[in-house]
Formats: structure tokens, sequence, C-alpha cells
């Protein structure tokens, strides 16, 4: 904005400092609460052990780039401990009483709570994304989600699934990087309350909250072997799939290592849940409620650099609308603050990994190549760590890479439409089906809509929610299961 | 002079609400229990399976945006259609099971019942399969179970009418289309109950029927990336086909569930999503 | 941006007209501005930028006294404050304005002589608005006589949520003819109008007729501003500016008594309308004692010591 009044002879009545949007003064939050230590070994059997053959690796932390300290990586010998841990763990763990259960998780969800700053900051200096997010929404949300299903120990009997549901035994979990600490607790959460004992496995590039929640598994006196955490990479991952002592396997991640899990655990017709990659589209229209409309496109595709597997990575906006929207829009991709993760006023953090970047690069690229017209954020990059600026694609078309492949980054493909028929079925026109937006004050419409996207999570105003009680997954090449909610629980029930 | 000689009948594909011969024009001797000639059956190709999944793809929506109590309807009417063949299906299924009249007729009564009760479940099943859900803030939010799409089916070998009606009916309940694969050695059942979707309201393509090989037609329909989820009840090697499925991230159910309640439930259960709606409550 | 310098500012001849601009304005999602101003309100102000948004936020103060019990010697009392805020710290900048009751106008006139504090006063049966128009009007008149700089008006909100628009238009284009070259500040009492879209509409409708200033509140009712409404507002002054080449202020008033709060909605018209906002021209707060926390605060940032209440004068 630059505009000099024309009709007012008022005179400032001041010296005073202008407030620019950019230039708030650094406001880093402390690292004094997290303590990381020089290496970390495998949590197995209630007990930090060393790997069978010492191998361990650096996590980094991407906005720097620099090494926070090593992590054991896990053998098939120290996956196959793990599980034997968690079988013997399970006879008594699943026929405690649910009631009790409950109280463990509850200890869980409190303990969260009571270190929240500690799982905040940590997770920041792991993953890259912002201290206001993993503060207001990655921790809440993880204490939130232990919360929850600590309520369902002692009721499922209650959850539609049967009189006597049981649990399915020892289940293997495997994590992503977007969000470490979010996705652990969507995994043991629901999996504990039901009675299983857990074998998980958080990303490589961000198992340290994982291993805090070890810690905080400790401090609430969890039994021995009922939740055991095991990093590693791929292999570590592959190991736990094919382990034959698991009972069920869950997954979250690309699609194209949850089609991988697929085929390996086919044979045994061994229990999958799959909560994969997406292309969501955020559909608004004419008469959409245009500034909360801005602000969810900026939420669905900035927030946590796009590392969202439901991220509105595809926008698509009625014909009429488009100048008005993208004029905004590219306003207030001008605005947002990219840089330091620990800064309270940072809105877009570092990319989580070299080849996270690398990735999105060749995308960008290919957008390029293919013809879309590219606007990026002219806003200033830290020199070390991994970045990317706020990004978005004109004159997408829907067969162009960017309109059609997962980004998993802070870029936007913008297209448009003309009638509601057209914008569901360019809304459909994916081969994933997790999560859609609608924007638009007509209610009638919005339901017409949202009944015809196929997808497993519509927001209708709003982008990027999340709560315990909402049932999250896929259609289609997204995934199958449900996390959250009653739904949540079927995963871990014998049904 | 010998009694009447009868008028054999030609048993086909359904594919698109339409009985072919086989796009191979072959065919395949199919005998009962005791080792007798029982008809010569149509002999679904690759092709065939190509056919029916593109007919359940195109029928698949529409039947979806029926509304749920209509879906009921038309299932019931299914059964009607069914009831008033009972006595041509128990006399098949006898042929095929080699069982007596009255088991074979006792097996046609339960699976007209079991499909009577899946009639039912039309209009109940997003009340007990979805809800709203309390969250946390200024939001209306709400599940309803979503069909999958396209189901595949590979009926079961040996209950080759009651075990059909349950993998069958099960999907279209919830607003799927399926392509049957009928037991190989035992098909003539649910060739008949392919022809009776012609005469129920049941839209054109819902339900197809391929009769065949199912070492060649497994594969095929598991294969298929238009085929959203997969009962495998039928399947002798379903540890297979599920890996086939993975490429395109099939439902998959590995083994079919007890034709009880809670079994029937499970089978509904096994080919919805559940889209979940969040919409914003403010004034 | 480029805004044209020639006004563009529709032309309103009819109630019907008024009433398709209006339609034509885009609807509020109310989950969606609360989370925005929610989300802003978390923005953290460190070191020098905190230091310049609390001096910032003191010379956009209107400092108001709007009581019965007002008298010649508070409001004179109130004008030494306006001038000069911290007795012990001469770099503490002036207020914008005193807003007064119009028959104190002529008091804090004559007491803020000589500074650039202007006066403004509530005018227009003020915080009701029950009044006919020509009483509004001499209202206007005396206070304009008594040398006020500015007037804040009430709109008839009872005129607008009966639907009445072209009476609320009328009556604010007559108050701006009144006015002559004082400066009209059109007060929406936004926790009257209920909901956001008439917040937007109410914004809206006094800028096209001529509104220099919109302001939320009278600070007598329930509800005066909140984030969400301020947001509305700023995005109004906003979206005006942009299709006319007007730009309006907004004066926020009721209920904001930390600086904290002032802070936030210096961040909120930050990053929304923008920073050229953030001036007394175009941005004023409306209260009587977060001028002491302001002062207070101020004070803290200097000696890096919470500040004892009595450096700050009480009048």
């Amino acid at each position: 904005m630059s505009s000099e009044p024309k009709n007012h002879e008022l005179a400032s009545t001041g010296q005073v400092s202008r407030l620019g949007a950019m230039d708030y003064a650094p406001a880093p939050e402390s690292t004094a609460a997290v303590r990381i230590a020089d290496a970390y070994g495998l949590y197995i059997d209630g007990r930090f052990t060393d790997p069978e053959r010492h191998e361990s690796f650096a996590t980094l932390n991407p906005a720097t780039a620099a090494p926070l300290t090593r992590v054991a990586r896990a053998s098939a010998a120290d996956v196959d401990a793990a599980v034997q841990a968690a079988r013997r763990a399970f006879p008594a763990w699943s026929a405690l009483a649910g009631s009790e259960r409950a109280k463990y998780l509850f200890r869980i969800s409190r303990i969260i709570q009571e270190r929240a700053r500690e799982l905040a900051v940590l997770e920041t200096l792991d993953n890259g994304k912002p201290i206001r997010e993993t503060r207001d929404i990655d921790v809440p949300l993880a204490a939130g989600h232990f919360f929850y299903y600590a309520g369902w120990a002692d009721k499922l009997a209650f959850a539609g699934f049967g009189a006597e549901p049981r649990p399915r035994g020892v289940v293997g979990q495997i994590i992503p990087w977007n969000f470490p600490l979010l996705m652990a607790a969507w995994k043991l959460a629901p999996a504990l309350a039901a009675g299983n004992t857990c074998v998980l496995k958080p990303a490589e590039t961000t198992p340290l909250t994982a291993l805090a929640l070890a810690d905080i598994l400790e401090q609430a006196e969890l039994p021995a072997g009922v939740v055991n955490i095991v990093t590693g990479d791929g292999a570590t991952g592959a190991d736990l799939v094919d382990h034959p002592g698991i009972d069920k396997v869950a997954f979250t991640g690309s699609t194209e290592v949850g089609r991988q899990i697929q085929r390996r655990t086919a044979a045994q017709g061994l229990p999958l849940t799959l909560e994969l990659g997406g292309k969501g589209a955020n559909i608004v229209f004419d008469d959409a409620p245009l500034d909360e409309a801005i602000e969810g496109i900026i939420d669905g595709i900035f927030f946590n650099q796009g590392h969202v597997c439901c991220a509105g990575s595809r926008l698509l906006v009625h014909e009429g609308m488009a100048d008005e929207v993208l004029r905004r829009l590219r306003r207030r991709v001008d605005q947002l603050r990219v840089g330091d993760p620990l800064d309270k006023n940072t809105d877009v953090g570092a990319i989580n990994s070299a080849a996270q970047l690398a990735r999105i690069e060749e995308l960008v690229a290919a957008g390029e190549a293919e013809g879309a017209t590219r606007y990026t954020s002219a806003c200033p990059l830290p020199a070390a760590g991994y970045w990317f600026a706020p990004t978005v694609f004109t004159d997408v078309a829907p067969a162009h890479r960017i309109a059609r492949e997962e980004i998993f980054g802070p870029v936007l493909s913008v297209m448009t439409f003309r009638t509601p028929e057209e914008a569901v079925a360019k809304a459909n026109d994916t081969t994933y089906g997790l999560a859609c937006g609608v924007w638009s004050e007509k209610g009638s419409r919005t339901l017409w809509v949202a009944q015809r996207l196929r997808a497993g999570v519509v927001w209708a105003n709003a982008y990027n929610r999340f709560d315990p009680a909402s049932p999250f997954g896929g259609v289609r090449e997204s995934g199958f299961g449900r996390e959250g909610g009653r739904h949540g629980l079927e995963a871990y029930l014998d049904v | 002079m010998s009694e009447r000689l009868n008028v054999r009948k030609t048993y086909k594909l359904v594919i698109g609400g339409a009985f072919v011969r086989s796009e191979s024009g072959r065919s395949y001797e199919v005998t009962g229990a005791d080792g007798a000639f029982l008809a010569n059956v149509a002999r679904a190709s690759r092709k065939d399976v190509r056919d029916a999944v593109r007919a359940a793809e195109g029928a698949q929506p529409r039947w979806a945006a029926q509304g749920a109590m209509l879906r009921g309807q038309v299932l019931y009417r299914f059964a009607e259609m069914a009831e008033a063949r009972a006595g041509e299906l128990a006399d098949q299924v006898s042929r095929a099971e080699g069982v007596d009249g009255a088991t074979a007729r006792a097996s046609v009564a339960g699976g007209i019942d079991r499909l009577v009760w899946y009639a039912g479940w039309a209009d109940k099943v997003g009340q007990v399969l979805g809800g709203a859900n309390d969250v946390a803030g200024p939001f209306f939010n709400f599940s309803v179970p979503v069909p999958v799409g396209v189901v595949g089916v590979v009926a079961p070998a040996d209950s080759s009418f009651a075990g059909l009606v349950d993998a069958l009916v099960a999907p279209l309940v919830t607003g799927n289309a399926v392509v049957v694969l009928a037991s190989e050695h035992r098909p003539v059942p649910a060739v008949l109950l392919g022809e009776m979707t012609a005469t129920s309201d049941l839209p054109a393509g819902l339900v197809n029927v391929l009769s065949g090989p199912l070492d060649e037609l497994g594969p095929v329909l598991a294969a298929h990336e238009a085929v959203d989820g997969l009962d495998l009840t039928g399947a002798r090697d379903p540890g297979a086909l599920a890996a086939l499925a993975a490429d395109s991230i099939t439902r998959v159910l590995h083994a079919g569930p007890p034709a009880t309640p809670e079994g029937g439930l499970q089978r509904l259960r096994a080919f919805v999503d559940t889209t979940t709606v969040w919409h914003t409550v403010g004034a | 941006m480029e805004i044209p310098s020639r006004s563009r500012v529709p032309q309103v001849g009819s109630e019907a007209q008024l009433r398709t601009v209006l339609a034509g304005l885009s609807g509020v999602d109310a989950v969606g501005v609360s989370a925005r101003a929610a989300k802003l309100a978390t923005r953290s102000l460190k070191r020098e930028t905190k230091r310049a948004a609390l001096d910032l936020a003191i010379s956009l103060v209107d400092l108001t006294t709007l009581e019965g019990a007002d008298t010649p010697g508070h409001v004179a009392a109130l004008c030494a404050k306006a001038r000069r805020p911290d007795a012990g710290d001469a770099t503490a900048p002036p207020v914008a304005a005193v807003c007064v009751y119009p028959d104190l106008v002529a008091t804090a006139r004559a007491h803020l002589v000589g500074s650039p504090v202007r006066v403004a006063a509530v005018a227009t049966a003020f915080p009701a608005g029950r009044a006919s128009l020509p009483v509004k009007l001499a209202d206007v008149a005396e206070a304009r006589a008594a040398g006020a700089d500015e007037i804040d008006m009430v709109i008839d909100r009872g005129a607008f949520l009966s639907g009445r628009l072209g009476q609320v238009f009328e009556e604010i284009v007559a108050v701006k003819e009144a006015c002559g070259p004082a400066h009209l500040k059109v007060i929406l009492e936004t926790g009257e109008l209920a909901t956001y879209d008439n917040v937007r509409r109410a914004s809206w409708l006094a800028m096209l007729a001529g509104a220099d200033f919109i302001k939320t509140s009278t600070g007598k009712v329930a509800v005066s501003a909140t984030p969400p409404v301020a947001l509305v507002m700023l995005e109004a002054v906003r979206d005006f500016a942009e299709s006319t080449g007007q730009v309006v202020g907004v004066k926020l008033a009721g209920g904001i008594r930390s600086a904290k709060e002032a802070l936030r909605y210096l961040v909120l018209a930050n990053e929304t309308a923008g920073s050229t906002w953030l001036e007394p021209r175009t941005f004023r707060f409306g209260a009587s004692s977060l001028l002491t926390d302001l002062l207070l605060q101020r004070r803290s940032q200097r000696t890096g010591a919470y500040a004892r209440r009595e450096h700050v004068s009480v009048e």
C-alpha cells in the first residue's frame, strides 16, 4: 500500500516511527526449555538402548542445516526386539481395565501440556516449522488427541464395533516428518486406548519429539513395552512392516511408499490403514466471504510450508473473481514473513530437508517449463538452511505436473472455473482425494458441492482445521482408514 | 413318444444391463455337483472385465446420488424378483451344490431374507456409520459414509447363492456398483441373479456378472485402477490379488465375514469411505 | 497499488442504488474473521518495534471524557495531559485529540491553544442518537461554533437495523455538511449492529456518505471495539481506498484499556490496511485509561523495570 491521503489537511501531530509490515524486531522464542542429548538410542521395552549395530545418523535443524544430535539407526534385529517387547507387554495391557488405560492416556495428555513449551521449541528446531504453529497447533492438538482417546478406553463397547471389541495386538506405526509429534499422538492414542501395544517409527528427519515423548511415557509410568520407538530410515520402516509379529500396520506418508506397504502386507492380509498424499482443491465461488477466503487460501497452502498432505495446493476460483482474488492473494503473499522458525512472528518456516527442497524446486521448474506463470514473494530468505519463498502459479492447465503432482511445499497452482459442475469436475480431477475447501455464502450450494467432492474432508469457509473428534483420512489414492473421532478406533479394534 | 424336450437356457454375461456372450465368443462347460453336464456358460475375457468395470463406473454416480431410501426400495424390489423366481434359483443351487431340494430352498430363502435385511440398511447406514462430531470450535462438523465407487467381487466358490448375495448386495446398499466374478464352477445362480437386476429397477451397469476362469479374470479385475474396492471372499489366493490391488490403493476385504448381522455390518463398512464436512457457525 | 488522485466515490442517488452497492459487498464469515484477528493477536512486538509502537499509540489517542459528571476543571486537567502526557518525560508525544461533549468544547479549545492537539466533540444526540435531525444539526453547529476540529456523530442504528438505509445515509450527508471543514467521525455502534456483515455495510454506507473516519463505538453499550470488528472496518477502509481513491480513517473506541490491546490493534491495522494508515489522520483510539497504561509501558521499556503506577498522573 502506498497512497497519500488527498482530502485531509490534517498534519501529523508528532514524529512517530512507522510500523512496517515486514520490520517487526526479531522475537525469538527461547530454547532454554530444551535439552538435546548428544545421542539418542532406541526406546524399547521401557528403556533407551543402544542399537544392535551401533549405527546412528544425524538429525539437522533445517533452518540452519546444522546437526542437532545423532539418533540410532534401528536394524532388523532392533525392530525385532521392539516387536517382541510389545508382544510381551500386550497380554497385560490389553487385559487392563479400560478405565486404567484411560488414566495413563490422561496422564500423557497432561504431561504434554505441562511440557508444551519444550515440545514446541524442540519440534521447531527439528522440523523447521514456525514456533507459532508448534505452540498453537501441533502440541495442543497432540495433547488433545491423547485426552480424547483416553475417554474412549473404557467405552469401547459403545463405539459401534460390537459389544466386545478386542484390540488387534501389536501394531506397527510409521509416521511422517511434517507433524512429527502430532502424528505420533494420532497413531498412539487410539491404539493404546483400544488395548494394543505399539512399535512406532518416526520419520528419519524428525525423530526428536517422538523421543521426547518416550520420556513423557516414562513420566506417566506407562508399563514397559507398551510403546516402543525405533528410529531409522525407510529400511527400518520396511523391517517393521515385514515383521511377522505385527498384527496391524498404520502408515502416514507418501502414496508411493503407501503402495509398497500395501503390496508388502497383502499376502498376509494384514490389517492396514494408509494416510497418504493429496492435491486438495480450494474452491472459491463468486459469493465467497472474500477476505476470509483469501486467508483460507493462504492457510491452505502456506501453513507448515505446504508440507501438509491435505494442503489446498490447487486454487479453483470462479473466473469472474479471478483477477480480484489474485490481486488480494499476491498482496497477502508479499506480507508473509519467511524466516527464523523460532521467531514468534514467522509465518513460513524452513523446508524440512534438502531432499524436499530439491523436489519442490524440480516441480516449480516443471511448472515454468510447461508454461505456467510464476509469482514468488520477494521476501528475503536466510542464507543457511533450506528455504523456498511462497509461490503462486497462474495460467495453470489441468494437465500440468504442478496441477497433478503433490508438491508438498509452499507452491499454489491456480485454475478457474465457470459453473459449480465444472468446479466439482476439476476438483475431482485427481487420483487423490484427501481434502477440499469450499468458499461460498450460499449454504445449499456448499452442501451440493460437498456431496460431490471425492474427498475425505471438506472444509466449508475454512481450511486446515483439525480436531481429535473429527475423522481425518482420504479416499482413492489418498489412502483408507480414518484417524480421529469414533471412526479412528476402527483401525485398532478387531471388528 | 418321449416327454417334451425342454428348451434350454443360454447363460450369458451381465454387462451394462445387457446379456452378452463373451467378447471372445468362448464358453465353457459347467457341470453339476454330480458331474453331469449343466450348461455351456459364457467364458468372460479380459476385455469383458474392462467393459464391466466401465459399465459399473458409468452407473455408480447416479446410484449413489439417489436417495438412500430409494436405494432401499430398489433393493427390496430386487428381493421381490428373487422371491418370484425362488424355485428356479433353488433348482440351480441344488444342481450346482449337490444338495437336496429342501436344503437348496432353505438356502435361497435365507439369501432372499438377507437381501431384504440389506435393503433395510440403506437409509440407516448413514446414521450408524456417520454422525456429528463435537469439535472444539465454532463449526458444525459431520461425517457421512460415502461409497468407494466400483467394487470388484470374487464371489464365494461354494455358496453359489446365499454367499453371493452377501458379497454382491452389501456394496450396493451404500451406493457402490459391483463387478462380480461368479463362482467359476457354480456360476449359474449368479448369472440368474444378474438377470433379475434387469427387472428390479437397478440401473443398468450397476451389477455386472462375469463367469469364467478366476485365475485369468481375477488379476485383471484386481489390478484395474478404476476398481476402488475388492472383495476377495472367493479368491483362491487372496494375497496375490490383494498385492495387485495395492498399486491403486484399493480397499480390500481379504476374507468374507460370516453371514451374521455383525458380519453384514462389517461388509457395509468395508466399502465406504467417510467424508467429514466442517462448516463454520456464525451469524 | 495505484490509487488515482481523482475521487471515484460512487454518487448515491437513491436508496435503491445504495442498497445495490451494499448488497454487492462480499459477506463476512464470522469464524474466519475471528480466527484472523486471533492469529494477528499472536504477533510479538519486541524492543525498538515495541518502543516505537507505544509512542505511535500515544499519538493516536483521542483522550476522552464523556460523563455526566464532567466539569471544566476535569477537562482542563485532561488537556494538560493531552499536551504533555508524561510530566517527567518530554519525549512522550502529545495525543491526537481531546474528545468531549459539545458544551465543554470551548473549555478544551482554550486549554489546547498553541498545541497540535485537536478538539473533538461528540454530537448528534450522543450516544443514542435518538433525536430529530434538526436537533442533531444544532448539536453539531454548537460544537463547531465553540471550536471543535472534529465531530463524532452516531448513526441511527434503529433506522439501519430496520432497513431504512437511505435515512441513515441522508443524516450523515447532512451532518457532514454541517461540519464544514471539521472532520467527521461516524460512530457505527458496532455492538448494536450485531453482525459483521452489518458492520461492513454500515462502514461503506458511512464512507459513501462522506465520513472522514468510521468509528466503532460510543463506549456506552455493552460491546465496544473488538478485534474482529476492527478487522472488518480496516478491510472496509482499505477496499474503499482501492476502489475510490478516498482514504478514510478508523477510530476504535470503548473498552481499550491496556497497551497490549492497543498494540494488537496497531498490528491489525498494519497488516490489514497497511502502515500508511498508522498516523493520527487515519487511525485513532478513543480512550481514557489506555493512555495511562501506554505511558507506564513506555516507561518500563526505557528503564527496564516495571513502572510504579504513580509515575503517571491521575486526572
